[in-house]
């Protein structure tokens, strides 16, 4: 059998943490940059409102920090993404350049976000986060290697188990994580269901 | 052992499984706005796909629209401009059932698809919005999606995901004068945090949840959400049907008997199992404010505000940064604090019976000299309501701006905003940092009820003074 080229089975690349508990998408993405009908341009917007001031200047933030800069995952804690549905927020980051996250947990609707653009979404104990966000904050040279196969994070020659939906997993493995081309195939069955639901065909 | 709706209504909607854990589910009703959409119709444009059931849609404009000057297009903001008329080309050249600019059933999506009947028991109900939550007030089982999900539900009015666990909420007591949904619901998020409920559905029940009135059980299901659960829904009973009935859209004559019979069997069973159970009491709780930068940072408005080294470590990272950007000091009361703008409206509390609670307390009374208030009705159908039976001019004549409906203030992608630091009551659901339009802006989440009162006082107040 031949690899479907959707496959994602490895990231590997710098990291960028990003410290903090409970970060909402309207952090990560003002609903301002919201107003356009494509996701375009929204790369340069992420977490906009924390990396500059009133004036326009840059802060200290690490999506400002060039230490970080070309890095390929993004390192965050506990309930990344929550609060709004946008999926203007995971293109934010990808277009920022990630492509693959590493947190404690995540607002639910932003890791199927995450996923249904092909950015695969790992989930650690906290200590495991610290340990690695630290890591990448020492020497930010470091690269990591996520499999997602093995579900798991490796460097300097160490490895450590990450979790990992399986459901997400076989997607991003089979290259099926653009759900619209399974859903379609079944068509027929899609049209027995609504042909027998009471409130569509019934009264 | 029985079945709770939950599941009752996931398996009558399953299609197929598609991996372990991951089935394909058929929606019943896709709700449809001008944000999230506009991606997803130009990919099924570009791969040539049609809309598989455009008669299982509507949609409708609600967070771009201004709610001054709302009709006089085109809108000043070409941005606005673009994705009103990106809606109306999308939806022409999709079929689907539009309610537009000048349509007298138009409102926020959250308030339009119960008030015309579209909403029902029993449904599986999607919209690239968190808050489609609101809809499982009715026993459906409505949750939020992003645009990927928007695109497949266009083209096969199905999605991929993950069967939900099921927690019940009990909640017993009666609620005291000044009391109301909004404060039952921030209690719940505040004891079971902000993220307590991923991966859950929640199951509102309970004595002092059946005493609550369609609207107000649609403001408890609308934040479940903001508990991290990406469903909640609540029973359907008497209650539910005698809303439905005579609506526009519900089923109606002969019909109508069928569906209350199909309505009744979808309800969870007496024996019902669940994967948890969660109890609270309200008896003797009183009105609650969040004086956070999350929905679950909230006291009573008699209490203090927490100190640090009280709370748990991993709780102490978001309260420190709370207090850093909230300007608040730690043990302080939040009783007194000093609003500038004042916010009655949004999906959570815009309805009908959240203008008349406000009213009754402004009646009479002026807004303080220093507050900006505004009014601004869910829908046009709300705002026609509220002005037959004249609230319009109660809120004017304290001193609020009487608006047309939308989103407004709830979040900032219309002209509605806040200025600078400036510190809102507001009735919407989300205190997050910058929601209301500005970086350094705050917002105080509580009812519409405690909203008229931090109006009329100019600082927090327990209504309860005011009633
Ligand atoms: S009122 Fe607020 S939360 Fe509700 S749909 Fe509009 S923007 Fe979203």
């Amino acid at each position: 059998m031949t690899d479907n080229p959707a496959a994602i089975k490895s990231i590997e690349g710098r990291a960028l943490p990003y410290q903090g508990n409970d970060v909402d998408t309207d952090r990560i993405i003002p609903a301002r940059f919201l107003r356009s009908v494509t996701f375009e341009g929204l790369g340069e917007e992420v977490f906009i409102d924390e990396r500059v001031d009133e004036n326009g200047v840059k802060k200290e933030h690490p999506f400002n920090d060039p230490a970080y800069q070309g890095a390929s995952i993004l390192m965050v804690n506990r309930n990344f993404g929550c609060g709004s549905s946008r999926e203007h927020a995971p293109q934010a980051i990808m277009r920022f350049g990630l492509q693959a996250i590493v947190g404690e947990s995540f607002g639910e609707i932003f890791a199927g976000n995450c996923i249904s653009i092909g950015i695969p979404v790992f989930t650690a104990r906290e200590t495991v986060l610290q340990e690695l966000q630290n890591l990448a904050q020492r020497e930010p040279k470091t690269v990591f290697k996520l499999d997602v196969e093995a579900r798991s994070i490796s460097f300097n020659g160490k490895s450590i188990a990450l979790e990992m939906n399986s459901s997400v997993r076989t997607a991003l493995l089979g290259g099926t994580w653009n759900t619209l081309d399974e859903l379609l195939q079944n068509m027929a069955q899609i049209e027995s269901v609504y042909d027998r639901l009471p409130y569509i065909k019934g009264f | 052992m029985g079945k709770n709706l939950f599941n009752k209504v996931w398996d009558l909607h399953k299609v197929a499984a598609l991996s372990e854990t991951q089935d394909q589910l058929f929606i019943g009703l896709h709700l449809v706005h001008e944000v999230t959409s506009p991606q997803a119709f130009q990919e099924l444009r570009e791969r040539g796909i049609k809309v598989k059931y455009p008669d299982r849609a509507i949609a409708t404009v609600d967070h771009i629209v201004p709610t001054k000057d709302q009709f006089i297009r085109p809108y000043q903001d070409t941005l606005a401009e673009e994705m009103l008329q990106a809606v109306e080309k999308n939806t022409t050249e999709f079929g689907i059932p539009f309610f537009g600019l000048h349509s007298d059933s138009r409102g926020i999506v959250h308030i339009i698809g119960p008030e015309n009947g579209f909403t029902q028991p029993g449904m599986t109900i999607a919209c690239g919005d968190s808050h489609t939550s609101t809809h499982g007030a009715f026993g459906a089982i409505a949750f939020g999606v992003g645009t990927s999900q928007v695109r497949d539900l266009l083209a096969t009015q199905t999605l991929a995901v993950d069967r939900l666990k099921v927690r019940k909420i009990e909640v017993s007591g009666a609620r005291g004068p000044g009391v109301h949904a909004k404060d039952i619901i921030l209690r719940i998020i505040a004891e079971l945090g902000v993220m307590g409920g991923i991966g859950f559905a929640y199951e509102f029940a309970g004595p002092a949840i059946a005493a609550l009135s369609m609207e107000e059980r649609m403001t408890i299901c609308n934040m479940s959400i903001e508990g991290g659960a990406r469903a909640g829904y609540v029973n359907p009973d008497q209650m539910t049907f005698d809303y439905l009935k005579g609506r526009p859209f519900a089923p109606a004559g002969d019909a109508y008997a069928a569906a209350v019979a199909f309505w009744k069997s979808i309800a969870s069973d007496e024996d019902a199992q669940y994967d948890d159970v969660y109890r609270l009491d309200i008896t003797g709780m009183g009105p609650m404010v969040t004086w956070g930068i999350t929905p679950g940072q909230g006291v009573e408005v008699s209490g203090n505000l927490p100190r640090i080294a009280d709370l748990d470590e991993s709780e102490a990272e978001i309260t420190r940064k709370a207090y850093e950007h909230m300007g608040f000091t730690e043990g302080q009361k939040i009783e007194g604090a000093k609003i500038d703008v004042a916010f009655i409206g949004s999906c959570t509390n815009g309805r009908i019976s959240d203008f008349r609670a406000a009213a009754a307390v402004v009646k009479g009374r002026k807004v303080a000299a220093h507050v900006r208030a505004l009014a601004v009705p869910g829908s046009r159908k709300v705002k026609e309501q509220a002005e037959r039976e004249g609230l319009d001019v109660v809120f004017t004549e304290a001193g609020f701006e009487w608006r047309e409906a939308g989103c407004s203030m709830c979040l900032a992608m219309n002209p509605d905003k806040l200025v600078g630091r400036q510190m809102s009551a507001s009735s919407s659901n989300r205190n997050f940092i910058g929601r209301q339009g500005t970086p350094k802006g705050r917002t105080l989440l509580m009812s519409p009820a405690m909203v008229a009162a931090a109006a009329v006082e100019g600082a927090v107040s327990d209504v309860r003074k005011l009633l």
